[in-house]
């Protein structure tokens, strides 16, 4: 596991490097994440089992990484409340409707599509 | 006795984590108690009543709570692995996903602009709300870009974060989407970080499907927004 998380902060060092060389408008541990991608991709054997387990422990944990951030924005919205309200109201009502509208669009053209390629078998 | 503060206050977010994780525990089944007794928001409001309790500012406690930072920088690069591992169940349906993603992706910034411009707000407020479903780190970065105020944004996209991964569960319900695959993908365009997050409770294949989705969203709201805005504005 130790040897999973050591390829996890290599991984993430060397994004950090790249978009401080490059001056990117894309954060490191972004191009941390795709950097590894590829090189899973192109070991194309199965994920080392340090790996695995640590990534794991980490995605288990992620509500627990995301607490210091909210609690900052239950902060900014509690300072600024007045203006805060209309931008509260119109991102409640257009994040449902994105769910919402998303989500039977997705569900129609995965189902047509799954038909389809069953049709074509 | 600074040290001390510091380490209390680091030590503070693990341990309201643990008390809300083990206090809300035996309600999970319940659909209504679940809304409720979400440990990111609960363990929010706890440690924010705690720091406004005993007035510490919250510039104190974010610098006393880096490693969660740091270490949520370390998640992102640790999403690759369950990306790679439904790599296969992507391809099939890289049709359905382009779709819905560039769709959903555009509807999610603009009918926010468009409601809070009936409601009649400024410029810049309007500005700084256009990457909402923009991960943070990558919205942040774009909304320097166009002009917005990056503290706000913040604030929005992380809001817009946590309305998602409650209200989405219930709309699904709702819409009758059972579908692992639909729900993990739209956590993930709607509400990023957050969304995956809740994603990753449902199942490991929700939250591949929400990784690859707020990665598409990031890369494509940053590569296309600011030509949006100039094109408006």
């Amino acid at each position: 596991m130790l040897k999973g998380i050591l390829a996890l902060l290599i991984f993430q060092g060397i994004g950090e490097f790249i978009v401080y060389l490059g001056d990117m408008p894309i954060p490191g541990p972004v191009i941390g994440m795709v950097l590894l991608f590829l090189t899973l991709q192109a070991r194309g054997k199965k994920i080392p089992e340090s790996l695995k387990v640590s990534s794991r422990l980490i995605i288990d944990y992620l509500y627990l990484l995301l607490i210091p951030t909210c609690v900052g924005c239950f902060f900014l919205v509690q300072n600024h409340f007045n203006q805060w309200i209309y931008i509260v109201a119109s991102i409640f009502v257009s994040t449902l409707a994105t769910i919402a509208l998303g989500g039977l669009l997705m569900k129609y053209t995965l189902t047509r599509h799954e038909l389809r390629s069953r049709i074509k078998k | 006795m600074e040290m001390l503060k510091l380490f209390i206050l680091l030590v503070l977010t693990p341990l309201a984590f643990g008390l809300v994780t083990w206090l809300s525990s035996p309600y999970q089944k319940n659909s209504l108690y679940q809304l409720m007794s979400n440990p990111l928001i609960l363990s929010t409001l706890l440690i924010s009543g705690f720091l406004i309790f005993l007035g510490i500012d919250y510039q104190q406690y974010k610098f006393a709570n880096k490693p969660f930072f740091f270490l949520l920088d370390t998640a992102i690069v640790t999403l690759a692995v369950p990306l790679y591992q439904q790599f296969f169940n992507f391809k099939q349906i890289s049709k359905p996903l382009l779709i819905t993603l560039i769709f959903s992706a555009f509807f999610a910034s603009i009918s926010a602009l468009g409601f809070l411009f009936i409601l009649g707000s400024e410029t810049n407020n309007l500005i700084s709300l256009a990457p909402k479903s923009v991960t943070t780190p990558i919205a942040l970065r774009i909304s320097e870009k166009i002009g917005g105020d990056p503290s706000m944004t913040t604030g929005i996209v992380v809001l817009t974060g946590m309305i998602g991964a409650l209200f989405g569960p219930i709309i699904f319900k709702k819409l009758n989407i059972f579908d692992d695959r639909v729900k993990g993908f739209i956590l993930g365009i709607s509400a990023h970080g957050i969304g995956a997050a809740k994603a990753f409770k449902i199942s490991q294949k929700c939250g591949a499907f929400a990784t690859l989705g707020l990665s598409l969203t990031g890369i494509l709201t940053a590569l296309i927004l600011p030509y949006i805005i100039i094109f408006i504005f």
